[in-house]
């Protein structure tokens, strides 16, 4: 599913980001990516879905050699993948229901297989009655949530989140890790880069832990392993 | 296995777009028409001031190329025969003036019609030219045009060397001074016309891309989201038309009923004056069109244009 072998990434100012990644995910895995802030956590999974380009070695997504990613193609990989941020990257002007629908519809799917399943995933949220409403309105929790709806909305096989709890109080938190496994049951491979100590002490999963550009860690059912 | 076949194929890209997903981008650059606010008010008022201005002065240089273009077609060499040229003679010289090429059409007029033309033009006054309808003093003429008026200069000094030619007049400083103005008035005006469309391009680009660059996070959401870049110039494009479109919609008014206006009451004043105006239809509804077109075009490329420096994320 995911195969990194020997990637490096040094930005063009020189600093170097990653360098020598060997790593392999497997379909339906759910895994954690820990490390100090600025070790190269976004960096990493930010390459797997070509927001960042590595500077060598070969990355294998969902059978795309990234290495021969033209371009053009890019939209392609983008659309087996969801992706949840810290900061929700929601489209600000567009309600909830037209920020998930704009996934599906960039596919060019039917106006009544958008509305279908739209509705299907704001129910797994638990969205429905906020349908209309836009993302300034909504709390930061449900911001999350939609963010995430829109992720999966259109079947991805893996979904990438990148310090999804970053800014969510703890509550809120849970909510949003309860999704995450229930879209991991249903077999959609889950990546999360993390900081929160509790959830992955308490959600035991593989554990990828990374420092100063290096994988230094991979155990499953893994500890966080840092003090904060 | 299956299923992620079927999966790859249904999130392919695919090259030819459907034809509800134009009707989804028509929507989408609608509603960003009032999504926008007052950013869509700057660039509507944009288009509006320059496509008035545009439409004015193209009103004014078409009227201006009509008149000059009556003017030029006037203008013709009066070629007097000699008094003692016999008849022979005088068709000797007819087929000579045919034969020169830049000639249009040569039209003979006897001493007795030059006479009836003249106690007509002089009204009253005339009258007391008729004592010499029995010895008529003038010449027998022929009426000279030439295909174009730039060459009349050349043509009239020509003939002036011809047998039985009595005198050529073409009025020579007059026409070559109307001649020059008229050709600098074209070129003015055509430089002005397309210098002003310029200016209104500029400031429409300029006005859309800040409205675009206020949505530039907007366009790297969708394009991490998976959206292609033509899936994102779509909306763009037809706002930007929509805005040209709207645009124009205030100057097609006030040119089209300037215009009417102007001609309905300059029409009687000017009538007998050799000067004539283009009239209202078609040429106010060809001006409308015009003005329409320009907006549309400025549009779409004032925001094409600015919204593909966007696209790279």
């Amino acid at each position: 599913m995911i195969e990194m072998k020997d990637v490096n990434k040094t930005y063009p100012n020189g600093v170097t980001a990653l360098q020598g990644i060997d790593l392999s995910i497997a379909q339906g895995e759910f895994v954690y990516i820990v490390g100090p802030s600025g070790a190269g956590k976004s960096t990493l999974v930010g390459m797997m879905f070509r927001e960042e380009k590595h500077t060598s070695g070969s990355i294998t997504i969902n059978g795309i050699d990234l290495n021969k990613l033209k371009e053009r193609k890019v939209p392609q990989l983008r659309r087996n993948i969801g992706v949840v941020y810290q900061d929700f990257k929601l489209l600000p002007r567009l309600t909830v229901y037209e920020n998930i629908a704009f996934a599906l519809e960039v596919l060019e799917e039917s106006p009544k297989n958008i509305k279908k399943r739209v509705m299907e995933v704001l129910d797994l949220v638990k969205l429905k009655n906020k349908a209309r409403h836009i993302p300034d309105q909504l709390s930061g929790g449900e911001q999350q949530r939609v963010s995430i709806a829109r992720a999966i909305v259109n079947h991805p096989k893996m979904m990438i989140a990148d310090e999804p709890t970053g800014n969510l109080d703890p509550d809120t938190s849970w909510d949003i890790m309860q999704i995450f496994e229930e879209i991991n049951a249903k077999g959609t491979t889950v990546i999360m880069a993390t900081h929160s100590k509790e959830i992955v002490n308490t959600i035991r999963k593989r554990v990828i832990a990374v420092e100063s550009g290096r994988i230094v860690r991979d155990e499953s059912r893994g500890e966080y392993g840092y003090e904060i | 296995m299956k299923v992620a076949v079927l999966s790859v194929m249904k999130a392919g890209v695919n090259t030819v777009m459907k034809f509800r997903t134009l009707g989804r981008h028509a929507r989408e650059g609608g509603k960003n028409i009032y999504r926008n606010g007052w950013m869509t008010v700057a660039s509507v008022g944009a288009v509006t001031t320059t496509l008035i201005l545009v439409g004015v002065f193209i009103a004014l240089m078409l009227n201006l190329n009509q008149i000059a273009t009556n003017v030029e077609k006037d203008v013709e060499i009066k070629v007097l025969v000699e008094l003692t040229a016999e008849e022979g003679q005088i068709e000797d010289l007819e087929s000579k003036l045919k034969d020169i090429p830049e000639v249009e059409s040569v039209n003979f007029s006897s001493k007795e019609d030059e006479l009836n033309r003249l106690i007509e033009s002089m009204g009253e006054e005339g009258q007391a030219w008729e004592l010499f309808e029995q010895d008529n003093p003038l010449n027998d003429a022929f009426v000279v045009k030439t295909t174009d008026p730039n060459d009349t200069f050349d043509v009239a000094e020509n003939i002036k060397n011809f047998d039985y030619v009595n005198e050529v007049n073409y009025g020579q400083q007059v026409v070559e001074k109307l001649l020059s103005f008229t050709k600098y008035a074209r070129y003015i005006g055509a430089a002005l016309i397309i210098g002003l469309v310029f200016t209104a391009i500029f400031l429409i680009s300029n006005t859309i891309k800040l409205t675009i660059m206020a949505r530039s996070k907007e366009i790297g959401i969708m394009k991490l989201v998976g959206a292609t870049n033509s899936f994102i110039r779509w909306p763009f494009f037809i706002e930007g038309m929509l805005l040209g479109v709207l645009g124009s919609l205030i100057p097609i008014g006030a040119t089209v009923g300037g215009y009417y206006y102007l001609y309905n009451n300059l029409r009687d004043k000017i009538q007998f004056t050799f000067v004539e105006l283009l009239p209202f239809n078609p040429f106010a509804w060809q001006l409308a069109l015009i003005l329409l077109s320009i907006g549309a075009f400025i549009g779409v490329w004032g925001s094409v244009m600015s919204v593909r420096k966007f696209l790279k994320v």
